[in-house]
């Protein structure tokens, strides 16, 4: 990754034009052509530095429901349930965390009724308590990543 | 090519047909909205008009790059949770959200008696020492020393992808579903 690889992921984090020719655009503000720009986000999706490129939708104003959940696992049963959780495609990420509530995951489903029968079902499938914990207020967001 | 200033809105289908169609990405072309314009029957200006007022009506909070942070160095993420007062928790947020410090800022509900906390922040940095660097900054600018609180290191993580939200139809693959496999160990 080099100087103008690191402006760009700083600059198109931040937005991306909606015209005819909006990679034109964003390259004439970075100070390169634009199949230089195409070429790189194409480098950087490919070794996976990013993920997309694209919307990040605000799901509740389309209809859809994110909520956060935790679980209390016992260690030994962690990688077991960890897999059967994972399973369930609503889950979007899914992270292992330092405290007695050890596991940690966002599910998103196209409906808010989706959120608590899936919330039952991996109570199910797993045999242990979900905690769930939606979004009451938001007071910022602001995922920027400068590099 | 003439623009007349009255372009015909998308009609539903065409405009879940967009939704989809994005979601997974924008087409890498010179020419990107012509390219979705093409796959769902619409004109490049309709296109267009239709993303710009999604993102002007908050439907699309951010359109543009999705970086994988850890591999931009981002090696530790913290959840960082309160117990504020309910009465002060609306002023506290506004403070955090003003700090620029941390990532992310939620009210959410206490589930007692297991979980007392109310308030949660993502703290992302390079390392550990770097987040709880932050941290103590955060509890200085925002007047947050002996606020009950806590911090959750993230160990591993196991699965990253964005969500299921709009069902994919048989056309576009989406690279949403890239579900990682393996787990990822943070220090």
């Amino acid at each position: 990754m080099d100087e103008i690889d690191r402006s760009i992921i700083n600059q198109l984090q931040r937005g991306f034009p909606i015209c005819e020719r909006p990679y034109e655009e964003a390259a004439n503000s970075l100070g390169i052509s634009e199949a230089d720009l195409i070429g790189r986000i194409e480098s950087l999706l490919e070794d996976k530095t990013l993920t997309r490129f694209g919307p990040m939708y605000q799901i509740e104003k389309a209809g859809g429901a994110f909520t956060l959940a935790a679980m209390s696992i016992p260690e030994d049963e962690f990688d077991k349930v960890a897999e059967q959780v994972n399973q369930f495609p609503e889950i979007a990420h899914n992270y292992e965390r330092v405290h007695k509530l050890n596991m940690w995951f966002v599910l998103g489903t196209e409906s808010p009724e989706e959120i608590a029968s899936t919330i039952e079902r991996i109570e199910q499938e797993t045999g242990y308590k979900v905690y769930n914990m939606p979004k009451l207020e938001e007071f910022y967001v602001g995922l920027y990543f400068p590099v | 090519m003439s623009k007349t200033n009255t372009v015909a809105t998308l009609n539903d289908i065409q405009q879940q047909a967009l939704k989809c169609a994005i979601q997974g990405g924008l087409p890498i072309d010179s020419r990107p909205y012509l390219r979705l314009a093409e796959m769902i029957g619409g004109s490049e200006q309709q296109v267009i008009n239709c993303i710009e007022e999604w993102t002007n009506n908050g439907l699309i909070k951010r359109f543009g790059l999705v970086v994988k942070h850890h591999k931009l160095g981002y090696n530790a993420n913290a959840m960082v949770v309160w117990n504020v007062p309910n009465d002060l928790v609306d002023e506290i947020g506004e403070r955090i959200k003003q700090s620029g410090l941390v990532t992310l800022c939620y009210r959410r509900p206490r589930r007692l008696p297991d979980w007392n906390y109310n308030l949660f922040c993502m703290i992302h940095g390079k390392d550990r020492g770097q987040v709880l660097e932050q941290l103590e900054e955060l509890k200085a600018a925002c007047q947050l020393v002996g606020i009950e609180h806590d911090i959750l290191f993230s160990y591993k993580q196991f699965k990253q992808c964005g969500g299921r939200f709009h069902k994919q139809h048989s056309q576009a693959p989406s690279t949403q579903w890239n579900i990682e496999k393996k787990a990822v160990n943070h220090g």
